[in-house]
Formats: structure tokens, C-alpha cells, sequence
């Protein structure tokens, strides 16, 4: 009577597959590979969308700055291909052969330290996981455990993407500063650049949002998925069922750190670079709006959101790029004063209902589920 | 002062509790012992402080000096989270459920098993964890709606679901704020024979206004008056004490 | 690195670098205020607030031109009008602002920081096509230029001396407003207790309305106050709202003081660091020390006592 998926019910699986069949059947056959690297340029937002699903939808957390995190992964992984496309034979006509090129137009003549390990890939691959991890460990700690969220901390993780932009800008001997790291080449001798390595790249990333998916689907149908959401409504009351809600509040927020890490990630490997422009204030705000657009509790919906948005900009910006300014800010205003359940509010209030009057023998979505659509919108207010 | 540790030790030890916000002083110097097995009712006028020392037993509220022993752990100095799995369960004034899960969901997420995050992702929802839920559900009267939201639930049906997620954590001391308050008169005799059954094998502290609940119940009285103890004993002694006398119907 | 510096040259050059922060506090407080009753009084977050700054800072441009073309004569004394303009425009669309869109969100904070965002989106574009993605600079009239000796090292800017003045004197009104008048206890009487205040007689929506307005207003004077030290361009009040957020939380929401304490000790602190190394890195480690601090004390420099 009373299941409990560990992964998925059954129309979320339904999903899932439709999901699976637009990303890896449907749009490879129907884009050129330009188009289908822009997708994969979009997907990578999608990681950072669906972070922000468990940590603001389920949790009650609103962070602006997951453009950190996601900067974090990029540059990690963006360190370790510019090392490798700094081989001394590729960069024999610098002063200082051997180190990547912004460092020897800074009169740098030595790889610093903090360098040096990215050239191992595994040590990258860590890296990309485990350094945002702990930075929203340190953040999360400091801020949950003394209970301040909501609007608080909203307002300290915008400074700190706002922080880390400033940092990476100025230091740019280190860092490539405004340009960022650009002319990545290889992957471990693997060339990123030409196009049939751009439509694997697609698929590994693919590959990897899945995963994500999974973990999140995982998480949202586990215990700490329902006290989540038992938290955002009533903080209090879950501390008085004996939960330490710092602790999974922390937790959220690790995990959304490490999906925008991974996003970021797969954009330096898929976009072929990685610049502060994808750090700062702006575009983790934007971040967040993919998110609301697709709806905050949606993990599909999240998916959907990121696609749609940046569509709609890449279209509205090459025709209008006036327009695109006004169609962004309304957009934020129409999803938070009409729309506060995104896509997936208005699929499970009108469309799906039209289809389940279509298919009798559809199984409704009532019972459990429907709690999550129908639930009031309730923000992570301050503690204190 | 070794009361709390004499041969029979106490359930609860408070001692010479103090709170003061900003210089206004809701509990001063108060102190008072509970049994195990014992079910103690606090009364008093409005403002006495009544609420705040369930607070400050519960960790909501930090004591500004004084401590409140709980067997042999000082709770003034843990964190809510960690008084709940020392055995102290806490009913609020107001019923106070998550709105959003089912009513099956709110009563496994007060299941005493993996409250850590790694214990809250493993979680399985085996059988027993469903029998006790569904066990629990039948005391609370609410067996057949386990699936329904608990936000369409009467108001009556919301307090008994709260008093079922005390009821499955199983807790030694369990403090109930004003549980009958608001009720329907239908619902206040279902209530009390729900409590009745819920207080057995436990100690209980419980505030509460309605005199002939208090006088069913109670093994010793407590009134406050002010943030101070100003009468303990049984009903019967409590009742012909002229200093509350005074306070309730002198002025 | 102070080798070549003799003592009186290091004291000028701190007392310069010291006046350099305090036009930069003047920003930060002009900013702040606003800001400050906004979120403090009403816990609302407007993240388009250095729109309506900017929005002053137009206008202060537009008159300016005005009286340039048609009023030379009068060209010294239109900053004065100007300011005026300034807060009216500023206040007349915090009014709109807060009837069509902030009142249907007063529950949700974190949505209507979303939802000003959106509006700073749409109020920078509409900047951009009305007057240009280029920075306009103001003509100041001629008695703003020049400079102050004080000393034979030292020397301060008339425009600077100006803005700060401007900062004290609408710091005092701000003050007054809020703690004195009979309207000021109004505000705090619906912040402290909403349906308390609207059961004793206060019409608590319109309480509300001339919050929001008054706060965008004050963000216009700071506008207009801005352009006699720094050019004006679309997206230059995004510049600062981060900085002017966390002067706020650093300050303590709700308190006046608490502003300018904090506005005095982050400016003073960047300016000072500003010295030692790149403008950039200053600003990183002040940024830092202040999210560091906040970390560790969350309410704030000063914070009210509640008892909850």
C-alpha cells in the first residue's frame, strides 16, 4: 500500500525515458554538431539547476553563489587541460617554455605550487568533486550551525561569488585573469577540439547528467528527501523530532555545490574554456532563474528550465539582443508572482490533467505525489 | 545542594534556573524534581513563565544560569536535536506537523532510526518501521488516512498526529504543552483518553489550563506565579493554599 | 616600501587616502540608507536598488543639460533642483514598484529578491536604450571644482567636501524621520507588531507604500549625490549593491547606527588596504574580513535584543 521508491515511481520513470530519448536520440539526429556543442554548453547550467533543486526546492536554501562552484569545477578542470596544452614543445617560443601562456605574458617563470598536482587527471578529478565540497562545507558550517539562512544567506553567497570573481580577475597571473583560460586542446592526448570528439563529449555529459539525476531522484525519494521539505515548512519541529537540521542543511548544500562543480567541469570540457564571466554575481542569479522556470521542486523540471531559457536566449540575443534584457527580467517576475511552481507547476495543473482525462487508464496523480506539486511555496526564512 | 544525586536519584533535577531577557527575568531562581513515572502539571497565571521552562528543558530557550539535570546529562548544555535523543519529547501549543508530507510520512520522520544524514539516506522503510507507524496511527485514530496530506487534516486530527510523532519516539519524559486547548468537547474526551493511554510507563510535565483534566491526571501540582514557584503539592493542597487563592482571585 | 616617504609625507598621504575613503563611505551611507529601511524596516531585499540610485543619477544629468541649454545663469544652483527631482522620480517608481509588484510578495523574501533582480534586468535595458550604454558624466557647476588646501601636502576635493556634507545632512533627516516624527513611529509600530498596528488605526498598506517609496527616493539623492564624484552608465549601480548589502548586514539590519558604523569601517578599511596593494586585492581581503566577521557573528556590529 504505502511504497516507497528508491529511485523513481512510475510516471517519473516515464519522464526520465522521455528525457533520455530527447537527449540522446532525439536531438544528436536532428542538431549539427555546432547546435549540439550548444546544448552541451547548456547542460552544463543543467547540473547546476539541479543542485539548486535539492538545496532551494527541497531544502529552503537560496544560494547566489553557485556560479563559485561551479567556477571551482571549471577551473580545476580547466587547469589540468591547459597544462597539458602547455607542454614545452607547444610553448617553446615563451620566455619560460613549459608553463601556460598567461603565466609568461605575466613574467611568472615558475608553475606555482598550487599548480602543480593538476597534472595528474586523477588528482583533477578530485579535485573538481572535493574542492567546491569542502568550500561549501566550510560556508554551509559556519552559517548553518548558527542558524542563519533565507535571505542572509543569500545575500553572503552573492558576495562571495562576487569575492571570487574580484580574486580571479585580479590575480591573473595565476588565473588568466578576464580571458580566463582559453585554448584548451587535449585530454590526455585525446584532441577536444574537432567535431566528432565534441559529440562524444555530448555523451559523456549526458552520461553524467543521468548520473546526477539518479542521485538526486535517490535523494528526494530517501528519508533526508522528506525531511528536506519537512525542514523548509517547519524548521523547529524537525530539530524537536531529533534531527540536527545544520546537518543536512550542509549536506544539500555540499551536494548542490558538487553538481554545479561537475557542470562547470564539463563546460571547460565541452566549451574549450573557462573565464571569471561564468563566476560572478550575474551569472549565479541566472543559474537560479533556470531553476525557477523549470519549477523548484522539479528535478525535470529543472532540465527543461535550463534548456528553454537559454534557447530563448540564444534566439532572443542573436535577433534582439535588445529584447533579450526585458524578456529575461520579466521572466523573472512572471515565474515568482504567477508561476512559482515553474514548468513542471503548470505540466501537473493543466496539462496533465488534460492527458489523464485523455488515457482513463493512466494512473492519476494523486496520492503521495501530488503533495509535492500542490505544496505552497514556502521560502527558508532567517532562523533569528 | 546534592538532592538530585541522594540514592533514588530524580528523572528531571531543575535547580536554581534563571532566564532573563534583557533584564526581565520570565524564570527566577526556579527549582523543582520529577519523578521517574510521575506526572506533574504546571498551572499559573498568563506570563508566569510556564511555556519558557519548557523551552529551556527542551534547548529552545538557553538558560542564563542555572541547570536542568535529565538522569545524569546537563541539558542546558546540548543542543535540541540531542535533548530529543536523550528520551525528551515536546508537544507545542499550537499543533505543529509538516503540512506538506503525509500523514504516514510525519510519523516515520519521527521514528527514532537514522537521524543522521547518512542514517536519513539509507533509511529503509521496512516492516517494522511500517507496523509501528500503522500501530501508532491506529492509537491516534487516524489509520485510515495514512495517505493523506496532513494539511487537510481538522485541527483536532492535527494535534493527535503530534501527539502520535511524540508517541512513536518513545520519549522517558514527555512534555505536553496546553494539549487540549482548542478542542471540540467531542474531541477534548477522545483527547484525554488518548493521553491517558500515551502517559503510561512515563514521565510527563504538562501546562494546562482546564482544572478538571488537571485534577484527573495529576500527581503533584506545580503553580507558578511571576517566574516562581509559589505553591507544589497535590491538587488538594494546591487548591487551599491561600497564596494562590490570592493569585488567581484576588485581584 | 616606506623608505622613500618622509614622515609628513606618510601622514598626508594617509590623511588623503583616509579622505578617499570617506567619499566612499559617503556612497556606501547615501546607498545604505535607503537600503537600511528598505530591508531593516520591512525585511524586504531589493536587489534593483542601485536602479533607483541610477535613476537619480539621470535625472541629475537631465537637469543639468536643461539648465545648461535654457537656465545658464542659474547653472550653479541646479544641483539643488536636481536632487529634489531626483527623489521624487526615484520615490514616484519605488511606488509603483511596491503597489504592482513587492506587496504581493511581503511572505516571501527570497522571492522578491528574485523578482527585483528581474526588474534591475528590465530598468538597466531601459537605461541602455533611452540614454545610451555609454557613461554620461555630469558638468559640475564651477564652484564645485578645485580643491581645498589644507596643508601644503594635503588637499581635498570641493566636490568631495560637498557629497559628505550632503551625506551628514541627509543622514540627520533620515534619523529624524524614523525616530522622531509621528510617521517614524508608525513604521516601526507595523515592523514590530503588523496586525497589532493595523488593529490600533494605522493603515498598515500605506505605511508600507511610503517605506518602500521613501527608501527609493534616498537611493535617488544618493544618485544624484554620485554623480558629482563618479560618471553615470547603465550598470553602474549593480557596481555597489553587493557592497551596500553587506554594509547593511554588517551593520545590523535594523539599525541607523549600526549603517554607518559599518559603511565607515569598510570604506576606511579598503581605502586604507587600497595603499598597500592592488585596488582589487583590497577589495577581496575587506569583502572577506566582512563575510568572515559576519560568519561569526551573524546579527551583525549592532543588534537589537529581541526576545523571541
Amino acid at each position: 500500500m504505502i511504497d516507497n521508491p528508491r529511485f523513481a515511481n512510475r510516471s517519473e520513470l516515464i519522464g526520465i525515458l522521455v528525457l533520455a530519448v530527447l537527449l540522446v536520440v532525439i536531438l544528436p539526429l536532428c542538431l549539427d554538431v555546432f547546435r549540439l556543442n550548444l546544448v552541451a554548453k547548456y547542460l552544463t547550467y543543467a547540473f547546476v539547476a539541479l543542485g539548486l533543486v535539492i538545496c532551494w526546492g527541497y531544502g529552503g536554501i537560496l544560494s547566489l553563489g553557485q556560479g563559485v562552484f561551479f567556477g571551482l569545477g571549471g577551473y580545476c578542470m580547466a587547469m589540468f587541460l591547459k597544462l597539458e596544452a602547455s607542454s614545452p614543445e607547444n610553448t617553446k617560443i615563451q620566455s619560460t617554455p613549459g608553463i601556460p601562456d598567461f603565466m609568461d605574458w605575466n613574467q611568472i617563470t615558475q608553475l606555482p605550487f598550487f599548480w602543480k598536482p593538476f597534472h595528474s587527471l586523477s588528482f583533477t578529478i578530485a579535485a573538481v568533486i572535493l574542492v567546491p565540497a569542502f568550500f561549501a562545507f566550510i560556508i554551509g558550517a559556519a552559517m548553518f550551525k548558527r542558524r542563519v539562512g533565507g535571505t542572509y544567506f543569500a545575500i553572503i553567497t552573492q558576495a562571495v561569488a562576487a569575492i571570487l570573481t574580484i580574486l580571479i580577475v585580479g590575480q591573473q597571473g595565476y588565473t588568466g585573469g578576464i580571458n580566463g583560460m582559453t585554448d584548451l586542446r587535449t585530454l590526455k592526448g585525446w584532441d577536444i577540439r574537432p567535431d566528432h570528439a565534441k559529440v562524444v563529449l555530448y555523451f559523456f555529459e549526458v552520461a553524467c547528467l543521468f548520473g546526477c539525476i539518479f542521485i538526486a531522484q535517490f535523494i528526494r525519494h530517501s528519508k533526508l528527501g522528506r525531511i528536506l521539505v519537512a525542514m523548509r515548512e517547519k524548521e523547529d519541529r524537525v530539530r524537536f523530532s531529533g534531527y540536527s537540521v545544520a546537518n543536512f542543511k550542509i549536506f544539500a548544500f555540499c551536494i548542490a555545490a558538487i553538481f554545479a562543480a561537475i557542470g562547470g567541469a564539463m563546460f571547460a570540457l565541452n566549451v574549450g574554456f573557462m573565464s571569471p564571466s561564468f563566476v560572478g554575481i550575474v551569472p549565479s542569479i541566472e543559474m537560479v532563474i533556470y531553476t525557477a522556470v523549470g519549477g523548484r521542486l522539479s528535478i525535470l523540471g529543472a532540465i527543461y528550465g535550463t534548456l528553454l531559457v537559454n534557447f530563448a536566449k540564444t534566439s532572443l540575443s542573436e535577433s534582439f539582443p535588445e529584447l533579450w534584457l526585458f524578456g529575461l527580467g520579466g521572466l523573472f517576475i512572471a515565474v515568482v508572482l504567477a508561476f512559482p511552481n515553474g514548468l513542471a507547476g503548470i505540466w501537473g495543473d493543466y496539462i496533465q490533467p488534460q492527458l489523464n482525462r485523455l488515457m482513463p487508464s493512466g494512473k492519476s496523480g494523486s496520492g503521495p505525489k501530488a503533495g509535492w506539486h500542490d505544496s505552497s511555496v514556502a521560502d527558508g526564512a532567517p532562523a533569528e | 545542594m546534592l538532592i538530585g544525586h541522594q540514592p533514588k536519584p530524580f528523572l528531571l533535577s531543575v535547580e536554581a534556573l534563571t532566564v532573563s531577557f534583557d533584564g526581565f527575568k520570565a524564570v527566577n531562581d526556579l527549582s523543582f524534581y520529577v519523578d521517574e513515572n510521575e506526572i506533574r502539571v504546571i498551572i499559573g497565571p498568563n506570563g508566569a513563565g510556564k511555556t519558557t521552562v519548557l523551552d529551556l528543558i527542551c534547548g529552545k530557550t538557553k538558560a542564563t544560569s542555572g541547570s536542568i539535570h535529565f538522569r545524569d546529562k546537563d541539558l542546558t548544555k546540548m543542543k535540541e536535536n540531542q535533548i530529543v535523543q536523550a528520551g525528551v519529547g515536546r508537544k507545542f501549543q499550537t499543533p505543529s506537523i509538516y503540512d506538506d508530507l503525509t500523514v504516514f510520512e510525519n510519523l516515520e520522520i519521527s521514528y527514532p532510526r537514522g537521524r543522521t544524514v547518512f542514517g536519513a539516506l539509507t533509511f529503509t522503510r521496512d516492516a517494522v518501521v511500517r507496523d509501528r507507524v500503522e500501530e501508532v496511527a491506529e492509537i491516534i485514530f487516524l489509520k485510515d488516512r495514512l495517505n493523506m496530506s496532513a494539511e487537510l487534516l481538522s485541527h483536532g486530527q492535527k494535534q493527535w498526529l503530534e501527539i502520535g510523532m511524540l508517541l512513536i519516539q518513545d520519549p522517558e519524559l514527555l512534555m505536553l504543552d496546553e494539549p487540549v486547548a482548542g478542542m471540540s468537547v467531542s474531541e477534548r474526551v477522545k483527547t484525554a483518553e488518548l493521553l491517558n493511554r500515551i502517559i503510561e510507563d512515563r514521565s510527563v510535565l504538562v501546562i494546562e489550563h482546564d482544572m478538571k483534566f488537571v485534577e484527573d491526571i495529576a500527581h503533584k501540582v506545580t503553580v507558578l506565579h511571576q517566574g516562581q514557584i509559589l505553591s507544589e503539592g497535590s491538587m488538594e493542597h494546591v487548591k487551599n493554599d491561600p497564596k494562590v487563592i490570592e493569585v488567581y482571585l484576588g485581584h | 616600501m616606506f623608505g622613500e616617504y618622509s614622515i609628513g609625507d606618510l601622514g598626508s598621504i594617509f590623511v588623503m587616502q583616509g579622505f578617499a575613503g570617506l567619499i566612499l563611505f559617503s556612497v556606501y551611507v547615501l546607498m545604505a540608507l535607503g537600503l537600511a529601511i528598505i530591508f531593516g524596516q520591512m525585511g524586504v531585499i531589493n536587489m534593483a536598488h542601485g536602479e533607483f540610485m541610477i535613476l537619480g543619477a539621470y535625472v541629475t544629468w537631465m537637469t543639468s543639460n536643461f539648465f545648461q541649454t535654457y537656465l545658464p545663469n542659474l547653472f550653479s544652483g541646479y544641483f539643488f533642483l536636481a536632487m529634489i527631482l531626483a527623489f521624487i522620480a526615484s520615490g514616484a517608481l519605488g511606488m509603483l514598484v511596491e503597489w504592482g509588484l513587492i506587496r504581493h510578495l511581503y511572505r516571501r523574501p527570497l522571492d522578491t529578491l528574485l523578482a527585483t533582480w528581474g526588474l534591475s534586468l528590465i530598468l538597466q535595458q531601459a537605461y541602455r536604450s533611452i540614454f545610451g550604454a555609454r557613461e554620461v558624466g555630469v558638468e559640475l557647476p564651477q564652484w564645485m571644482l578645485g580643491s581645498m588646501h589644507v596643508t601644503d601636502n594635503i588637499e581635498v576635493p570641493i566636490n568631495g567636501v560637498f557629497v559628505m556634507g550632503l551625506t551628514v545632512l541627509i543622514t540627520v533627516a533620515v534619523a529624524y524621520i524614523m525616530y522622531k516624527s509621528r510617521w517614524g513611529r508608525q513604521v516601526r509600530a507595523v515592523v514590530q507588531n503588523r496586525v497589532m498596528a493595523g488593529a490600533v488605526g494605522i493603515n498598515t498598506e500605506k505605511v508600507d507604500r511610503y517605506t518602500f517609496a521613501l527608501g527609493c527616493g534616498i537611493a535617488g539623492v544618493a544618485g544624484s549625490a554620485f554623480t558629482m564624484i563618479g560618471s553615470t552608465g547603465p550598470t553602474s549601480g549593480q557596481l555597489y549593491i553587493v557592497d551596500t548589502f553587506l554594509v547593511v548586514v554588517f551593520g545590523g539590519a535594523a539599525s541607523l547606527l549600526g549603517t554607518i558604523a559599518s559603511a565607515f569601517s569598510i570604506s576606511q578599511t579598503q581605502s586604507t588596504l587600497e595603499f598597500f596593494m592592488s585596488g582589487s586585492m583590497a577589495k577581496v581581503l575587506t569583502l572577506l574580513a566582512v563575510v568572515g566577521i559576519l560568519m561569526l557573528r551573524p546579527q551583525g556590529l549592532f543588534a537589537l535584543k529581541v526576545r523571541k
